[in-house]
């Protein structure tokens, strides 16, 4: 499956996963800057926001509590924000295209 | 000038970083990252969380996947380094090659305090630093096992946690009066002790352990005040001592770690050190500090990444920390001391707390249980301009995302 990272410079970064990673391991593994991932996947850090494509909202799911008290008070926040260490990915997310926030 | 080779010492969190960030900075030279331990290199703390609790999968532990050190051009040097020629630029290794380098990043972290008792070297007596540390661990905490945690900081309580969920016995000992007295105010701490005490842990404060009993293998400990108590298994983290020995032999100064200046340089400018093994003087308390987290390791790489690539500012990231024990996500913003003082605002969840620390009556820090919110919103406060008076936040009805909507005016980040 293909993940189209958009990144705070607007290019855009097309890259392969293999599906049961999270989105931010994804990211890391593939060097996307804006994506740090500090906490290891905890969100714990806040450091791998994304604002998920309107058309990718529904399938990515919702998010989990933890990661809605952290955006709730996470600079830059809008209703597509995902933390993307809360992201798995799957066949179905083939195509996903999320935009980099950065921190 | 940006130099045209790097060598890294240490494949920890802040080594494995700088490499990351030197290439995300469009550094085009070479770099090669020594890593001394088995395998690829990994992350520490899910050691005593999910990866101990069986809940993380052995590629998960991995801080990066084997084929981007490839694909980032990052030479992985499996071996130890065992000598800086810093007249020469290079670097010796234990299998008998040496590194050249123009820029030497040292991030060799830190290793267990020994313990410092008889029968420290029985089998079942074990730190927590490594995965090896972890995989012996794991194998070995079952139901109905006894075990004696020497020292409640947030590994030995990590630790516990996990022991206690998997329903051994967990007896802890530390010599202060209170778990984490260094990390975290009284609030915090009782607040963490009492769901400790809950899970079935036992506490002994002001106590030491000092002498494990048993032949070949541990069977009990003795404690200070003359008891013995059964153990299969003794756990220890009574801190840690900075990984200076290199450093040391080749004539960098060191203070408590290695000594940085403000732009993470030791006393040789061709060589930064950083994480765990570096002191550095802190922006944020105005004195020479080293500390345990990542945070600390992968923002001091970054740095020292951006200064090679011609940034020029001083290092003054904002410390943050987390901790997970049971279902506590302990976070910390900021960096107190123990003398700074502490306001326990009222938080409607049982489970959860918030105490902010001030040094006179400025916020240094936040310490939160179970308020992720909180911990944010904390972390950009202490990064702007200014946060609410020890007597805001005293009133009853205080909540820092209220007074964040009302005052907050901090630039943001
Ligand atoms: C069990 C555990 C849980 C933790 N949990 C948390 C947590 O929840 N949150 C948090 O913020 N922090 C946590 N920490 C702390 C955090 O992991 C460390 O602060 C961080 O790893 C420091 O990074 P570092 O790169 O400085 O050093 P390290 O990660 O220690 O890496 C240093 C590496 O250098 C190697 N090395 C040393 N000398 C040489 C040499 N001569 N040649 C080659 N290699 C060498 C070492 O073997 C090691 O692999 C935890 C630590 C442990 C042990």
């Amino acid at each position: 499956m293909n993940v189209t990272f958009t990144l705070q410079d607007q290019t855009s970064r097309t890259v392969e996963a293999e599906p049961g990673w999270k989105l931010m391991e994804v990211a890391v593994d593939n060097a996307i800057p804006g994506i740090d991932g500090d906490c290891g996947g905890e969100a714990a850090c806040a450091t791998c926001h994304v604002y998920v494509a309107p058309e990718w909202r529904d399938a990515t799911g919702e998010r989990t509590d933890l990661e809605q008290a952290m955006l709730a008070s996470t600079f830059g926040v809008r209703e597509n924000s995902r933390l993307s260490c809360q992201i798995e990915t799957s066949e179905e997310l083939d195509g996903l295209s999320v935009e980099v926030v950065g921190s | 000038m940006t130099p045209a080779s790097v060598v890294i010492v240490g494949a920890g969190a802040g080594g494995a970083q700088a490499a990351a960030s030197l290439r995300q900075g469009g550094f085009e030279g070479s770099i090669s990252l020594v890593h001394g331990e088995p395998g690829l290199p990994y992350q520490r703390p899910p050691l005593s969380k999910a990866y101990l609790l069986g809940r993380l999968e052995a590629r998960k532990l991995l801080l990066r996947q084997e084929h981007w050190y490839a694909k980032q051009r990052v030479d992985l040097v499996l071996d130890r380094a065992v000598a800086i020629d810093r007249a020469g630029h290079q670097v010796h290794l234990a299998g008998g090659s040496s590194l050249s380098y123009d820029h030497l990043i040292l991030a060799t972290g830190s290793r267990n305090r020994e313990l410092p008792v008889p029968g420290a070297h029985l089998d079942g007596v074990i730190g927590m630093r490594t995965r090896a540390d972890a995989d012996e661990l794991a194998g070995r905490i079952r139901e109905g096992v006894e075990v004696v945690v020497a020292g409640a900081g947030f590994i030995g309580l990590e630790f516990a946690a996990v022991a206690a969920a998997h329903g051994a016995a967990v007896h802890v000992l530390e010599l202060a009066d209170r778990p984490m007295a260094r990390a975290v105010s009284e609030p915090t701490a009782q607040f963490i002790r009492r769901a400790h005490e809950e899970w079935g842990v036992r506490f002994d404060f002001g106590q030491a352990l000092t002498a494990i009993d048993g032949e070949g293998r541990v069977t009990g400990v003795e404690t200070g005040d003359g008891r013995r108590l059964p153990a299969d298994l003794v756990v220890y983290g009574i801190g840690v001592v900075p990984d200076t020995v290199l450093a040391e032999e080749a004539g960098l100064a060191i203070e408590n770690g290695i000594r940085v200046d403000d732009r993470l340089l030791t006393s040789d400018p061709d060589i930064s050190a950083i994480g765990d093994a570096a002191s550095f003087p802190s922006a944020h308390t105005g004195g020479r500090v080293r500390l345990e987290s990542v945070q600390n390791a992968v923002d001091q790489a970054r740095h020292v990444a951006a200064r090679l690539m011609g940034a020029s500012i001083g290092y003054d990231a904002l410390p943050w920390f987390w901790s997970d024990q049971g279902d506590l996500k302990i976070q910390i913003a900021g960096l107190a001391e123990v003398t700074d003082s502490a306001v326990e605002v009222a938080v409607p969840e049982p489970r959860a707390t918030c105490v902010l620390r001030y040094r006179g009556d400025r916020l240094v820090a936040v310490e939160t249980v179970n308020r992720p919110g909180d911990h944010v919103l904390a972390r950009r406060i202490l990064a702007g301009t200014g946060g609410p008076s020890p007597e805001e936040a005293s009133a009853p009805s205080f909540d820092l995302t209220r007074w964040h909507e009302a005052y907050g005016l901090a630039p943001t980040g």
